[in-house]
């Protein structure tokens, strides 16, 4: 073996590629040669191809299904219906939101694109032949997709099987088409301070639904050795495990004899957390038939009948006095779920974590009030790149701050400032209940505007009403600003569960003796980088180089159990257990090293890549000569090998935060519009890859532009979506997406093992109200209070006429 | 998202093509890029038993100039056309407006032919090939004719053109002078929310020809006699353009869609044509 020459610490550190190294990702290698493995990749020996046939209408009854001339075409193996399921109990489902859904349609239909019938077929092509030939009976219902029409008294019946209950899994229901009434705050303490204070402004602000829409549709191979009994699902799963869980109480499968994998996701969003009926429907036509069912949907079945988000109308009043200092916030929502509750949040939470709406300031009182409501719309409620509802909690915020901004007559920056919770209140403890664990807004704020140079902006912005009121152009600036605060990484295991599963994470190390290592975790990338980015944590940790680490994830015979990843969660949870694992691994290194050099374990220090003993600089053993002595020497008292594993419970969320500001010029005879500058600012705690952050953000932040500037799922009167292709969802390429400059500040997590807080959310979450915020300002000068979204050129457009901008 | 099954034939001569068409009748079509078809077949909107794909028939390629004559063969791309350097000093509003259909990919399979023969209102070419008094030329059974772009469309998708009838080559003269297409969009690879095709000549300070039509402003391409003379003699000066401008708009019958309401259509047209008007002018 040739011992290479002695290198300084700093090569040493280097080498690592641990914190703070802007490592290439790995996963690009495969990735940008398009030799990804998803599961429409997956091709299983004699293996059928599953199809639904789905409903046009938005709220009928099926009167009859005829599967004679579909089961008479060469090629179809099996029709099923909610007759045929029905035996087995899995014509309904329980949803995660504590709801239960229709697998396939049991006597009616609630949303256009639901599940009627399931085709099975030896071919894709027979298969979707045979969707053609299955004839149903409709009799069409009336529709409602307005939920405030759905809670009128003579609104249809929506949800039969519920008739008569007056409760359900999360309080009262006052009406046949309210879900549930959801609370957080002193209702009268903030009652009694808004109506006694000096300045009060109210709105309306509604987050409109859109959908995560991830470029790889849901889809499955679920495949039944009737052998050994064992059933293999291969997924689209953000949560792996859960859905094993889940497989096993539906199916009554033991749950060793299932094996979950999730191979390479192509985007989650929020989209792939829960379970859908085509996931059901392949694993019974696997168990039935004893071949392997695949089951992928087009982009038209999963824009319209794959979970959606948002869908949000958040009625606000917050309260200030003449100076600006905010005294209390109160908000009513009226939450569209669609046909089913199926939002995918921690249980106790049907709400999600809205109730971080008091955003990043500091308000002695508010109260929220959540009603869920159905109506004849797919259902969903999924948290597109966020935590659990904070994008809404966030655009509710900075929208309102923008609308008292315009009501007190004030900076809508300086109001922001005066009201920031300071750096001295941390831990905070909001008025509705959460502990914000760290956070510096000032900082933060002032960088941002001092970048962006804010006084200077405002003085052109003046200048161009000026010029526009003359005549001399047709183009307004509009400045948005947002300083949002999120709340991510659920959750702690007290109050935080998926269908009675804690939302722990974990990781699982094993070091080989050679000095390299497999750490299997919980969660599941699908774009983040989790490859290339915990391999960093734990080299950091235990002094192997990142290249010598491989992180796996997804296969639920493999990997440590784990909640999956969604909601900013993986870093924060399963980051932490990593660095956890790899500090057993440590410690029990240490032990060896101490026999090897024949000291005391309290004589040696950890330095980089070795445990050193202390005074002694040339008296050490690398981590690489430790790995080796753990396998090939008899330590008495110390069992031989080197692993770990490490389930982690996080005492508290991390709570991210960032100051976004998005500069836009906007035509008001169009309604075109051009993003001149966009400058965001993230602080997520302890930065683990640079390069990795920055592009988390530069997606968040196109998506987020996306969904301000025109993405929607819209329904027209009669229940049919209007925007199910990607000709009209607005789904931005590198043409419409502006530059973005990023910038950060760090204030690690307190209660973190690394001090990371998670960042691939943030963007998402602050750069939404960062563009709508811009398209309001270009017209404040001209009375404008609020105006919804997508601002789509009609819609900037009708606001400018509305304004009489149009002469 | 799957098409019924069809068969596919792959003729290499026109005659081979339309003797196919003839076998089938009906339940023959012919396919150029498949850029609009396909997508219908798809969505199972269009059942086509036979497609007949022009691609091997190597008559229907090419661009021919001579002098102000230009000749485009039916299965150019639309990629060919953004291409072609001679093209681009002859007529260089195709290549402006080539530019500003969908995307790279689309463009590099999508043929002018395809474009044009369509009969879809938000198809960019047909209302180009009207402002330029393009011709179609059209062989069929019976022989060839040639069909007045301005003459070709009759409603959303139904046109002049015959079943039988494949169109192989479009004429136009040159038009010299200014010239501009102007479109509005929401995104890349949308079809016009607005647009407008503006060509203009100049003599001494005044215009002498102009011709104005429009994309996705009624069920059919819109060519605008009224809004051109409004133009010719005068310097198109401001009043000049809103006089035009105004004109134009009387013959439009936009409709509301996902892009907006048909009066929000109308708005966005006015600056559409205004601005493809001035630019011409500012070319002329
Ligand atoms: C994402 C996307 C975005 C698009 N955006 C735009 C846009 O912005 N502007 C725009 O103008 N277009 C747009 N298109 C359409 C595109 O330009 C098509 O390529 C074009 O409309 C049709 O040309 P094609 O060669 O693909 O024809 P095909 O799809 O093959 O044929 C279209 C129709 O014309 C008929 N046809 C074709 N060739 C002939 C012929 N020689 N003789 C007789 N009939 C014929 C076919 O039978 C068929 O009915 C878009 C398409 C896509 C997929």
């Amino acid at each position: 073996m040739n011992e290479m020459a002695p290198i300084s610490r700093e090569e040493r550190v280097e080498k690592l590629k641990g914190l703070g190294c802007s490592r290439k990702r790995v996963e690009d290698v495969r990735f940008t040669q398009g030799k990804g493995n998803y599961v429409d990749d997956l091709k299983l020996p004699g293996m059928l191809h599953g199809d639904f046939v789905r409903s046009p209408y938005a709220h009928a009854r099926v009167k009859s299904v005829d599967k004679s001339a579909a089961l008479a075409l060469p090629g179809v193996v099996a029709v099923l219906t909610a007759e045929d399921l029905a035996p087995l109990n899995l014509h309904w489902m329980p949803t995660l939101a504590g709801d239960k859904q229709m697998v396939l349609a049991d006597g009616k239909v609630l949303f256009q694109g639901q599940e009627v019938a399931f085709v099975v077929a030896s071919d894709r092509y027979v298969a979707a032949d045979a969707v053609d030939l299955v004839v149903v009976d409709y009799e069409e219902l009336p529709v409602v997709t307005d939920p405030f029409k759905a809670l009128q008294p003579d609104a249809p019946v929506l949800r039969e099987d519920l008739q008569g209950r007056t409760s359900g899994a999360h309080g009262d229901r006052r009406h046949h088409n309210h879900i549930f009434l959801w609370e957080a705050g002193d209702k009268a303490a903030t009652d009694e301070v808004i109506a006694s204070a000096d300045v009060v402004a109210e709105e309306m602000v509604y987050y409109h639904r859109t959908h995560p829409c991830p470029l790889e549709t849901c889809g499955c191979v679920a495949s039944m050795d009737t052998v050994n009994g064992k059933l293999t699902v291969h997924g689209t799963f953000q949560a792996p495990h859960v859905v094993r869980t889940v497989a096993s109480l539906l199916s009554g499968i033991e749950e060793h004899k299932i094996r979950v994998i999730s191979p390479d996701i192509g985007g989650g969003f929020g989209n792939k957390v829960g379970v859908y009926p085509g996931y059901v429907c392949s694993i019974v036509a696997s168990i039935v038939t004893g071949r392997p069912v695949k089951w992928i949907e087009d982009r038209m079945e999963n824009l319209t009948a794959t979970a959606f988000a948002r869908d949000y109308w958040m009625k606000g009043k917050i309260a200030a006095t003449k100076d600006g200092r905010i005294t209390g916030l109160s908000c009513h929502v009226t939450a569209d779920h669609g046909a089913f509750d199926a939002c995918a949040d921690p249980s106790k939470f049907p709400a999600g974590f809205f109730h971080i709406c008091t955003g990043s300031y500091d308000i002695p009182v508010a109260h929220v009030g959540v009603d869920g409501v159905y109506t004849n719309k797919a259902p969903g409620g999924v948290a597109y790149r966020c935590s659990f509802r904070v994008t809404e909690a966030a655009y509710f915020i900075e929208r309102m701050i923008e609308v008292l901004a315009i009501e007190l007559g004030m900076d809508a920056a300086e109001l922001r400032a005066k009201n920031f919770i300071r750096k001295e209140q941390f831990p905070y403890h909001s008025a509705l209940g959460w502990e914000y664990d760290s956070g510096d807004y000032h900082t933060a704020w002032d960088k941002a505007l001092k970048a962006v140079g804010y006084a200077d902006l405002r003085k052109e912005q003046a200048e161009r009403v000026e010029a526009f009121r003359r005549g001399e152009t047709r183009k307004l600036i509009g400045i948005g600003l947002t300083h949002f605060t999120e709340i991510v990484g659920a959750g702690p295991v007290k109050n935080c569960d998926i269908l009675g599963m804690g939302m722990f994470d974990s990781c699982e190390i094993r070091i080989h003796p050679t000095g390299s290592a497999v750490a299997r975790l919980g969660t599941i990338s699908q774009g983040q980088g989790h490859a290339t980015t915990f391999a960093q944590i734990l080299a950091s940790e235990i002094g192997l180089p990142a290249d010598s680490i491989t992180v796996e994830e997804g296969d639920t015979d493999t990997a440590p159990y784990g909640l999956g990843t969604y909601g900013s969660r993986s870093t924060p949870v399963a980051g932490a257990a990593t660095a956890m694992a790899g500090r057993k691994i440590r410690a029990k290194a240490q032990m060896i090293a101490a026999y090897l050099l024949e000291v005391h374990d309290g004589d040696l220090e950890w330095d980089v890549d070795r445990f050193v003993v202390k005074g002694a600089p040339e008296r050490f053993k690398t981590m690489k000569e430790i790995a080796f002595a753990s396998y090939n020497q008899a330590i008495p008292g110390v069992e031989p090998g080197l692993e770990a594993v490490s389930y982690y419970d996080p005492p508290n969320m991390t709570y991210p935060f960032g100051a976004y500001v998005c500069v836009m010029e906007i035509d008001v005879d169009t309604g075109v519009h051009e993003i001149r500058q966009f400058y965001a600012l993230d602080d997520c705690g302890t930065r683990i890859n640079p390069m990795v952050i920055e592009g988390q953000v530069h997606g968040g932040l196109t998506e987020a532009l996306a969904i301000a500037m025109g993405q929607e799922i819209a329904y027209d009167e009669i229940g049919n979506v209007k925007t199910g292709t990607l000709m009209d969802f607005f789904l931005p390429t590198a043409w419409e997406t502006p530059h973005y400059t990023t910038d950060f500040t760090e204030t690690p997590s307190p209660h973190h093992p690394i001090g990371a807080k998670g960042v691939g959310e943030s963007p998402n979450v602050g750069g939404v109200p960062a563009f709508s915020n811009a398209v309001h300002d270009a017209f404040r000068p001209f009375g404008l209070r609020q105006s919804h979204m997508p601002h789509d050129h009609w819609r900037i457009w009708k606001i400018a006429r509305d304004l009489g901008l149009h002469g | 998202m799957i098409p019924a099954a069809f068969e596919y034939h792959r003729p290499t001569d026109l005659q081979a093509a339309l003797a196919t068409l003839q076998e089938f009748g009906d339940e023959a079509r012919v396919i150029a890029g498949g850029h609009s078809l396909v997508p219908m077949m798809k969505l199972r909107m269009a059942t086509i038993g036979h497609l007949v794909d022009l691609r091997a028939i190597a008559d229907l390629k090419g661009i021919r100039i001579d002098g102000a004559a230009v000749r485009i063969g039916a299965m150019v791309t639309q990629q060919e056309l953004i291409a072609d350097a001679a093209l681009a000093r002859a007529a260089p509003i195709l290549r402006e407006t080539a530019l500003q259909i969908a995307d790279p990919q689309v463009r590099a399979v999508g043929t002018i032919g395809g474009n044009v023969a369509n009969g879809d209102p938000g198809n960019d070419m047909p209302a180009l090939m009207q402002c330029l008094d393009a011709s179609f030329s059209l062989v069929g059974p019976n022989g060839s004719r040639a069909v007045k772009a301005r003459e070709f469309y009759e409603a959303a998708y139904v046109t002049a053109r015959e079943d039988d009838e494949i169109l192989v080559a479009i004429d136009f003269a040159a038009p010299g002078g200014g010239y501009a297409y102007e479109k509005q969009k929401r995104k890349i690879g949308d079809y016009a929310t607005a647009a407008a095709a503006v060509t203009i000549r100049k003599d001494g300070t005044a215009c002498s020809a102009a011709s104005v039509a429009m994309t996705n402003l009624s069920d059919v391409p819109v060519w605008s006699k009224a809004a051109g003379d409004a133009l010719v003699g005068s310097a198109c000066g401001p009043a000049d353009v809103g006089r035009a401008v105004a004109a134009a708009l009387a013959d439009i019958a936009p409709t509301a869609d996902n892009r907006g309401p048909a009066e929000f259509k109308r708005h966005a047209a006015g600056v559409v044509i205004r601005r493809a008007i001035e630019r011409a002018w500012s070319r002329a």
